[in-house]
């Protein structure tokens, strides 16, 4: 869209306020609905029956003792959700984790499903559900699935992206190569190199609401689905193929969401609710166990990365290389791709190399995890980036602004970088007292700096001026962490109202044309820009209605503070006319004033943060504590500090759980050991410290107000800043993902035994 | 199965239900009485979303049975405001942005009411231990310490 280039120093009077959520009455006194609060008359309970093999032949399922049980409404399997997906892989593959059609996949994997009066006999149901495995080999880690002999979990796959097509089916969906320049000429240029293997393990999103719907599919064809979802119109799309409909006969609306981090931008259960009602002929209640959540939804990729990085002398790096490995269930993805472009977009690279390696492995479908990819790519990079300055003998953050990418740099992933941010964050940190506090026995400082791009997308807006001049703002993108109190401020912000006038609402897929995802820290980004362009709409209307209550030419009046104003000698007596008296007019004028917009959202400014944190490590028993924490991120603007503050907090304590602790632990019998938050252990209030914030707000040139997206890039930088950390305050460069005290305790007694 | 009986107060409101004797309480107040306040995040008493005070106890609603409310005092998110009148919590909640996705949010503020109660004057350190048993994935916790810090003083004051 067209914006004022005079973005840069403009003064806001909404904008950058701290105002109370125009949603959180409902969440503070419990009326606010999530995914399982909403219920449907008639409605039924969905239970699905999940494998518990890693991988296994479906030879024949028996439902029929079942579907006999009395109360028990539907019973489907595979069969019940043919194939509508016409060539299309990638829906095949949703399709298939949705109800696995010849092979288990996972343990977890859904195999049938049933729907019953009540959850006692849908539970009891799907006990007489009879399933006869073959069960076969398994491999659940990356690196064992890419060997030769490895159990091959999909035969249909060869390796994308090799110069030669493969003649043998493999783990390896996909190899892909990003980068610039000459790394064998740059290596050869440096005096000291570093060259050094990661590894991190598979960690969940673990959003506090487990995924829940409720289905219902009438006679005629057309249905509801309310859902927890970060993406209503994709799953619109997603279930209407899935199930044969129309899209425009399902209608979606999105719950209050109790957190998704990526985890709920994919469908899982909800073509299985939808199909058990059809069955059934009544609405359908489908909620995940935790423990369902845990083994059957999209954790996060487990890395094995490589990398090397040379420097001169005095501090230049001259070559950086990587090679990255990431696991993505047993479905194909596009996660070591991310990797691969991430991983050294921080900095300014004359010769710089990245390969990525999508791997197939025996666990659940790999989602989308708060700037997925990243965080693994920026530990190994930032670890060794640390290690190469101590060997140069210089300051790491000297180290990093000496290298850090600027405006004009070109990126390792392709594109030249517009104005951007990872040097004010360095400078920011360098000059923070929490780099100059002194530290104790046993306790150690890390630093690193993170990268996510950001993303835009297809958006949609309505804004409803009502004939007492309140506002109500319709948009597209789900509301995960208090979006609409930003858009409600940029509406006031461009009418020139009262931010107390204006009310957001998130609007259901019949209501409003699609949008994309709330993902790539979109929403606030894109639905501003589109909500400034709705209301940009609405002011032309406005204008012209006050031009006729005047009767005077439209070009006569202009807009200022949420008044009409009449331009000219000519007009000046004529006053003001507010927003509110216009549109009481409204009726007598030509009608409802409203403004609508539909864009693609271009431009989203990539995002820079750099942190700082203060561990102390017991060395007796390899725990660790987090002792001070500091975040600076740039947020282009920040349309409302205190939820931009709280992105970056809840950001650096996803990143801390999984530097520290958090990991999925399989047996060797390929079933995952810890699906629950007891023995998956995310941080708890009393392990953490205040997390110090500071916003910096270099604007992004590509929206009218400068804003980036702020949501992700919080959690790139904590699992090397961490293992910084840890590392200086034991001596020993820790290597393994999380830093669990058996972790740190066995690279401590490595070290002593030389 | 047969039902049974239960005679209890909730919110200070008799109110008599049958249940089945292996149902939670939580499914007795979301299921039967419609009060949805109190979430179920994890169902094994591991993330605090469905927290309740039961005769001045702070429970996982999970954890205990319905049958087990018999004649005994249920607290829950849905009796905590006074009509239009926010409790301190609320209103520092609101005020810290001490929520972001607001699904452990009824969890917070019923811990946090119980802790207050029997600690009015909560160092840092207290009230983090005093909130370890309610998981937050969102904010970090710091504005939610933020926010009980300020409720404390406030109900202190009053």
């Amino acid at each position: 869209m067209n914006f004022d280039p005079r973005y840069s120093g403009r003064s806001f009077s909404s904008v950058g306020t701290r105002p109370i959520r125009p949603d959180g009455v409902d969440k503070v006194t419990g009326r606010a609905r999530y995914g399982a609060d909403f219920n449907m008359a008639g409605q039924l309970v969905g239970r699905i029956l999940r494998s518990p093999h890693a991988h296994a032949v479906i030879r024949k399922i028996d439902t029929s003792k079942a579907e006999k049980l009395a109360g028990v409404k539907a019973v489907i399997t595979a069969k019940d959700l043919p194939d509508l997906t016409d060539g299309d892989a990638a829906m095949y593959d949703i399709l298939d984790n949705s109800m696995a059609r010849t092979k288990a996949l996972y343990d977890g994997h859904a195999v049938a499903a049933v729907a019953a009066i009540d959850a006692r006999t849908a539970r009891q149901a799907l006990k007489l559900i009879e399933v006869d495995y073959e069960v076969l080999p398994h491999v659940t880690d990356v690196d064992e699935a890419m060997k030769h002999h490895a159990p091959l979990i999909n035969d249909a796959i060869f390796t994308e992206g090799l110069e030669e097509k493969p003649v043998k089916p493999s783990n390896v969906t996909k190899r892909t190569q990003y980068g610039h320049g000459d790394v064998h000429q740059g290596f050869a240029q440096a005096d000291f190199v570093v060259e050094r293997s990661f590894k991190t393990e598979q960690t969940h999103q673990g959003y506090i609401e487990p995924h829940a719907c409720v289905a219902s599919v009438n006679p005629d064809g057309t249905a509801e689905l309310w859902v927890c979802t970060q993406g209503h119109f994709v799953y619109r799309q997603h279930c209407a193929q899935l199930l044969g409909m129309e899209a425009s006969k399902l209608r979606v609306t999105s719950s209050e969401i109790g957190g998704g981090f990526g985890g709920k931008t994919h469908v899982w259960a909800e073509p299985v609710a939808l199909a058990l009602s059809r069955k059934a002929g009544r609405p359908v209640k489908l909620v995940m166990t935790r423990d369902e959540v845990f083994r059957a939804s999209g954790p996060t990729s487990a890395t094995s990365i490589d990398v090397k990085i040379g420097a001169k002398k005095d501090g230049t790096i001259t070559a950086a290389e990587a090679t990255l490995r990431y696991s993505c269930g047993p479905y194909a993805g596009m996660w070591a791709e991310i990797g691969a472009m991430t991983a050294f977009a921080c900095y300014k690279l004359e010769n710089v190399k990245t390969v990525g390696y999508e791997v197939l492995v025996n666990r659940p479908k790999t989602a989308a995890y708060r700037a997925p990819s990243a965080p693994m790519a920026a530990f190994a990079v930032e670890s060794a980036v640390d290690e190469l300055a101590k060997e140069i003998g210089m300051d790491p953050v000297d180290f990093r602004i000496k290298n850090a990418a600027q405006e004009g740099t070109r990126a390792s992933y392709g594109p030249v970088y517009g104005p951007i941010g990872i040097g004010p964050t360095l400078e920011a940190v360098k000059n923070h007292p929490h780099m100059k506090a002194p530290l104790g026995l046993n306790q150690g400082r890390g630093m690193a700096c993170g990268f996510w791009f950001n993303f835009g997308g297809q958006t949609c807006t309505d804004l409803n001026i009502g004939m007492d001049g309140s506002v109500s703002l319709a948009v597209g993108t789900v509301d995960v962490g208090g979006s609409r109190a930003s858009l409600s401020l940029v509406a006031a912000e461009e009418l020139g109202i009262d931010y107390s006038h204006v009310k957001a609402i998130v609007a259901d897929t019949s209501s409003l044309g699609y949008n994309d995802m709330t993902d790539g820290s979109r929403g606030t980004f894109s639905s501003s820009m589109a909500t400034i362009s709705a209301a940009r709409n609405a002011i032309k209307v406005l204008r012209e209605r006050a031009a006729q209550m005047w009767d005077i030419p439209v070009d006569d009046v202009a807009w200022e503070k949420g008044h009409a104003v009449a331009k000219g000698e000519k007009h000046g007596n004529l006053g003001k006319l507010s927003l509110k008296e216009i549109a009481a007019s409204s009726g007598k004028t030509g009608g409802p004033i409203a403004g609508h917009s539909e864009l693609v959202a271009d431009g989203a400014g990539v995002s820079f943060a750099t942190h700082i944190c203060d561990i102390e490590v017991d060395p007796e028993t390899g725990s660790t504590r987090v002792l001070r924490y500091t975040v600076v991120q740039d947020a282009g603007k920040a349309v409302h500090p205190t939820y931009v503050e709280g992105q970056y907090q809840g950001g650096a304590a996803q990143g801390i759980g999984w530097a520290l602790n958090e990991e999925y632990i399989y047996g060797k019998d390929g079933r995952l050991q810890n699906p629950g938050f007891l023995d998956y252990r995310i941080p708890v209030c009393s392990d953490l410290p205040m997390i110090d914030t500071q916003i910096l707000e270099i604007p992004n040139p590509n929206h009218p107000y400068g804003v980036r997206g702020v949501g992700e890039t919080s959690i790139v930088p904590p699992l090397a800043a961490i293992a910084n950390a840890v590392s200086n305050a034991v001596g020993v460069r820790m290597t393994h993902i999380p830093m669990s005290p058996p972790r740190i305790l066995a690279a401590l007694e490595a070290e002593r035994e030389g | 199965m047969a039902g049974v009986a239960v005679s209890t107060t909730i919110n200070g409101d008799h109110v008599e239900y049958l249940c089945q004797p292996d149902e939670t309480l939580l499914e007795v107040l979301r299921d039967r009485l419609g009060l949805t306040g109190a979430k179920e995040g994890c169902g094994t008493g591991d993330c605090g979303a469905c927290s309740v005070i039961l005769d001045n106890r702070l429970v996982c609603s999970c954890l205990v049975l319905g049958a087990e409310a018999e004649g005994r005092q249920v607290e829950t998110i849905e009796g905590m405001a006074h009509g239009d009148q926010l409790h301190p919590l609320q209103q520092k909640f609101l005020e810290h942005a001490a929520l972001q996705c607001g699904i452990c949010t009824p969890g917070f503020l019923i811990a946090a009411k119980d802790l207050l109660a029997k600690n009015p004057s909560p160092t840092e350190e207290e009230i983090r231990f005093g909130l370890a048993g309610n998981l937050c994935r969102c904010t970090g916790y710091d504005k939610i310490v933020r926010a009980v810090q300020d409720a404390a003083n406030v109900m202190k004051g009053a």
